[in-house]
């Protein structure tokens, strides 16, 4: 009786946030299909063709599934991030707290609005790489099961990152100081192993190599890292933000006084 | 059955601000309660409680018998609540702020979209349904924040200012609503600064004051506590010389003031100006006696 109940608040949040992002379809689409474009372009096409094979397959083939999971992780992360600093902002985010809507299903609800982004975005960038390569699937489910726990994985992030945030500056910070830098150290744009082991063994504290490269695989069958710990590094945090996120909002910080 | 129950409730901000300083009361299921206290006593504070926008120090509170602190979605369920400040995305349309509100509550889309269409139409917001939020204007923010807190027909309705910045037309229609609702059983609480409100609508009437709960009484009573009235007199041209008791003050040649005990009637004044020749071409009175009163109150609890 009480889970109907959730499942309908829980598609309310849903709907409202897919409905936000479509609305502003100009500001949240739109950009990350013309950079991934861009970037196919250049670094495939352009540079690309000159720097030969990458892993076993060109290089344009290497990168494509990189950028797919930068453009999920970026989205993700930004879509909860801005929704829910804005809610708070604009103050009806209170709507959600009057009403008998527990916290979980309000965690859950915003991530599901992230994910929807990432997931679209994700797709909308598939579609254009097909301009540039032919699409070849190794591992379906890995596939699947990885870009699904990754665009989790940021959109709690982006959550936390809203709870803390006192400004819209503080939305920025996390994506250009960890979050980009991180990115491009992860793995997009080569292969770890042509790394020194020195790096090599930096890298693998990034958990963005994982996500790369369990994606990578689940395309291409090539990967720098096993999968199944990729899937595990992404599990264990999914766990830790999830936690950090249900207490943050239980406890109310920046939600109320 | 209690609508509010609150019990020593004690609220100390971040920063060490005391807002309430241990207030108990309690509103009957089927009242029409105003809280009322000067700017900064209180009285958002104690609806945000209730409400769990704010978060308690220390105190009791229930709401139709259910604790906020062991039933607080039961709790919730049973109030719809209307802000002092608008609270509502100002990007959404109308009616998906009303039917997103439904769904928070449990209520399926498709009744969802029934009662939006009700609510709307109770409020005025039928045709502007479509617009974004931010383009209506200040009344109709209100009202629209009204139809949020009816969606999910809530027992208890907590209003906090709903007529600031109303008009006054508006306001009377308002009042009208209210009073059917509350006809039609819901419970309602609301804060105004604006007396003449409190009167016409309410039957009890709480009065806080620097986070301390100074009056809790029936409006009857409160009034019955009035026990003089100041009414101006425009008159004729009065004579130089005129033998009227204590009780009037000449203010010019053409107005009088006087003093009435509420229980002597007017007749008495009435006779004693006929005899000294005044005619007296309309009164009124000096000030709202409630608002006197009210000031008294409060001044007195600040001491
Ligand atoms: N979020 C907050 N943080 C710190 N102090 C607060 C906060 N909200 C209110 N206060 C303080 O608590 C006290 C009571 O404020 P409250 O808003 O409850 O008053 P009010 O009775 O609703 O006044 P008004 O008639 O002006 O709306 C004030 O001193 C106010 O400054
Ligand atoms: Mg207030």
């Amino acid at each position: 009786m009480k889970g109907q109940l959730y499942f309908t608040a829980f598609k309310s949040i849903l709907i409202k946030e897919i409905y936000r992002f479509t609305r502003i379809w100009v500001q949240t689409l739109v950009p990350p299909a013309i950079t991934m474009s861009l970037y196919f372009v250049i670094f495939g096409n352009l540079i690309g063709s000159r720097i030969g094979e990458m892993g076993g397959v060109s290089y344009m083939s290497f990168i494509v599934p990189g950028l797919i999971m930068m453009s999920v992780i970026t989205n993700s992360y930004s879509n909860v991030a801005s929704s829910f600093y804005s809610a708070k902002f604009q103050r009806n985010v209170e709507e959600l707290l009057v009403a008998p809507v527990p916290n979980h299903i309000m965690i859950l609800g915003y991530i599901g609005g992230g994910v929807a982004r990432g997931l679209l975005v994700g797709l909308i960038v598939t579609c254009i790489s097909q301009f540039f390569v032919t699409l070849q699937i190794h591992h379906f489910f890995t596939l699947v099961v990885t870009v699904l726990l990754t665009s989790i994985t940021f959109a709690l992030a982006g959550l936390i990152n809203a709870i803390f945030a006192k400004s819209f500056d503080d939305i920025s910070i996390i994506p250009t100081f960890v979050l980009t830098p991180l990115t491009y150290l992860g793995g997009v744009f080569y292969s770890i192993s042509m790394l020194p082991d020195f790096w090599q063994g930096v890298s693998q504290l990034n958990p963005i190599v994982y996500m790369i490269n369990a994606f990578r695989y689940g395309f291409l069958g090539v990967s720098d890292v096993s999968v199944w710990v990729s899937l595990l590094v992404i599990c264990s945090f999914i766990a830790v933000f999830y936690s950090v996120a249900y207490y943050l909002v239980n406890k109310g910080i920046g939600l109320r006084s | 059955m209690n609508a509010i129950e609150i019990k020593n409730l004690i609220k100390i901000y971040k920063g060490g601000n005391t807002a309430l300083k241990g207030i108990s009361l309690t509103v009957k299921q089927g009242d029409f309660y105003a809280l009322l206290g000067p700017n900064g006593a209180g009285k958002s504070t104690t609806i945000g409680i209730l409400s769990s926008l704010v978060n308690k120090t220390s105190g009791e509170v229930k709401i139709f018998g259910d604790d906020i602190d062991t039933h607080l979605e039961d709790a919730k369920r049973h109030i719809g609540l209307v802000p002092q400040e608008f609270n509502f995305n100002q990007f959404e349309a109308v009616e998906q702020i009303l039917v997103n509100q439904a769904g928070y509550y449990g209520l399926p889309r498709k009744e969802a979209w029934q009662r939006a269409e009700i609510c709307l139409k109770q409020l005025d917001l039928w045709d502007k349904r479509k617009q974004q939020s931010r383009t209506l204007s200040g009344g109709m923010k209100r009202r629209l924040m009204i139809a949020r807190a009816l969606m999910h027909q809530p027992k208890l309705l907590i209003l906090d200012e709903p007529t600031a910045g109303v008009d006054i037309e508006l306001r009377r229609s308002m009042w009208v609503f209210l009073q059917q609702l509350n006809k039609e059983g819901i419970t309602i609480v609301l804060t105004t600064h604006y007396l003449e409100e409190a009167e016409t609508l309410c039957r009890n009437i709480g009065i806080i004051n620097q986070g301390e709960l100074i009056e809790n009484t029936s409006m009857k009573s409160l009034l019955a506590r009035i026990a003089k009235e100041t009414f101006v007199l425009d008159t004729s041209t009065l004579p130089e010389q005129l033998q009227l008791g204590e009780e009037f003050t000449r203010i010019d040649e053409h107005t009088l003031e006087v003093e009435v005990l509420k229980d002597e009637g007017l007749n008495a004044t009435f006779a004693k100006l006929t005899e000294q020749g005044v005619q007296v071409l309309s009164m009124r009175n000096k000030s709202n006696r409630l608002e006197e009163l009210f000031v008294e109150l409060v001044q007195q609890g600040s001491h």
